[in-house]
């Protein structure tokens, strides 16, 4: 297994903390002019989603995660699991919904998705960036209202609910930036 | 690939004109400007800073010498001195292995000036007088450093040993993983999370008189218990200076380098040569003086506000 100093880490890495596969954050050097030199370290637990700052002797080593991001796609889900497949090799990956963490609100049936597997098992699963979803419930459109101030709350296919503005009716397919959970813009069938 | 610079043309010439300001600084008290090797036949036996090497080899030969790009001018400079040179200052560049982030480059501007016939006392009136004049700070805060981690952490830096330190980073909520070498790392690694972020935000703190195991190239006092005549300079969370009343027996000089070779040795780190010219120096004489180093980058860049040192060097390590 690779290992990395604590110079060589940076954020976006994978690594092994305390037996658990964690991604880096942050790596800050601080270091008094004439003593010791630390890294402080800004790191979240891929398992629990916990962030967590520690402080490394400057040098010492980290031991890097063989953990991998695969394109997969989502195909369907029974109560308690959902189902994976990966693009590239047609293999299934089962999860438990409680798992899944917030792409479970962006994904439906047959979605991308990126997923992150560990040691060979599924770790994290997360949704494009943009997604399109159907506006299954929300208050009669204004017609005209386009000032985009104010706006409604809007359920989609999936069960999450965004603010849209006055404007968009129910039926509407609409653009969502996953990362923030916010609507983008209408997109037309 | 982005060749632009880190920082903007207008950083860029107020850093310029901050650095006048030194220059006129300097002349108005008639210190001399000086300028040493920023390549040097050795380098520093300090096992906590590392010199970065460069390859020197004469025309027509294939025998390489390793030469050392310099971590500070502080040996040349007394070497100056010793030969007579009066009060001298320079503004130069200086090298450090491996040390990048946020307020470090592994390149980076020095200013660095020597007083004779001053204490570390006299010469933080001085630095107190600079800093007024290039970051319009209020006077300066003078704490000792034992006050400082009573006042802050409840112990007595000069007495407590590692196992007292470490059970005061646990009971801060550090999260530390690793081995320290010795007290001393224990006492860096509390001041960095514990004391430096939070000390001279309104008004730069000036910190005297170390404990003796930390008294690099500082007089230390037979006081009880012993303290190094030494003293650092932070500013909002960052380190921009360290200063000594200036050790002259060039016999304890070099003990204390020997001291460093031992604890490389120890502790598995390259082995140096000791600055034998710097020794015969001391020897000869150096006058009693006090000198201080002054990072220039980090100065510059809390005068201009800015968070990284990136945004005050024309291009940042990773674009150099």
């Amino acid at each position: 297994m690779a290992v990395y100093t604590t110079n060589e880490i940076r954020s976006g890495m994978k690594v092994m903390i305390d037996n658990d596969p964690c991604v880096i954050l942050d790596n800050e050097m601080v270091k008094p002019g004439k003593g010791q030199a630390f890294n402080r370290i800004k790191f979240r637990n891929l398992k629990t989603s916990r962030v967590v700052e520690r402080t490394w002797k400057s040098g010492d080593a980290i031991e890097s995660a063989d953990v991998m991001d695969v394109d997969a796609q989502y195909l369907y889900s029974d109560d308690a699991h959902w189902h994976f497949m990966t693009k590239e090799t047609f293999e299934q990956y089962v999860m438990d919904r409680e798992h899944l963490g917030e792409a479970k609100l962006w994904l439906k049936e047959q979605s991308d998705c990126t997923l992150t597997l560990f040691n060979g098992l599924p770790l994290a699963v997360a949704a494009p960036n943009f997604v399109v979803l159907k506006i299954v419930e929300t208050d009669p459109g204004v017609r005209g209202d386009t000032s985009g101030g104010g706006g409604k709350p809007a359920k989609l296919e999936t069960g999450a609910v965004v603010r849209v503005p006055l404007f968009v009716p129910e039926g509407e397919l609409i653009k969502v930036d996953t990362r923030i959970g916010e609507y983008v813009s209408r997109v037309k069938e | 690939m982005s060749w632009q610079p880190t920082a903007t043309l207008t950083h860029l010439r107020e850093r310029a004109n901050l650095i006048a300001k030194i220059r006129h600084f300097f002349a108005e008290r008639n210190v001399l400007e000086v300028d040493t090797p920023l390549l040097s036949h050795h380098t520093v036996t300090d096992p906590h800073v590392v010199g970065i090497p460069a390859i020197y080899t004469e025309i027509g030969s294939t025998e390489e010498k390793i030469l050392y790009l310099q971590t500070s001018p502080e040996y040349a400079m007394k070497r100056l001195l010793a030969a007579g040179s009066g009060a001298i200052y320079q503004i130069c560049k200086a090298f450090r292995q491996g040390e990048v982030g946020r307020v470090h480059n592994p390149e980076f501007t020095m200013l660095e000036w020597y007083r004779p016939g001053f204490d570390h006392h006299a010469l933080m009136d001085d630095m107190d007088a600079l800093l007024q004049v290039i970051l319009q700070t209020l006077p300066a805060e003078r704490v000792c450093y034992a006050d400082l981690f009573q006042q802050h952490l409840g112990v007595n830096p000069h007495a407590a040993d590692a196992a007292q330190l470490e059970k005061i980073a646990q009971q801060k909520n550090i999260s530390f993983t690793g081995k320290l070498a010795d007290r001393d790392a224990w006492l860096d690694l509390l001041w960095t999370h514990c004391i430096e972020p939070v000390v001279g935000q309104e008004r730069p703190i000036f910190l005297y008189d170390f404990p003796a195991s930390q008294a690099a190239l500082a007089k230390v006092r037979d006081e009880n218990p012993p303290v190094a005549s030494r003293f650092e300079v932070y500013f909002k969370g960052v380190e921009l200076a360290n200063g000594f009343h200036e050790l002259q027996d060039a016999a304890e000089q070099e003990a204390r380098f020997q001291r460093d070779l031992l604890f490389r040795q120890q502790h598995g780190l390259p082995e140096k040569n000791i600055d034998t010219r710097f020794i015969a120096a001391l020897k000869n004489g150096l006058p009693d003086c006090a000198g201080v180093a002054l990072g220039i980058d980090r100065v510059i860049m809390l005068a201009l506000k800015c968070q990284r040192v990136a945004d005050v060097v024309s291009f940042a390590f990773e674009r150099a």
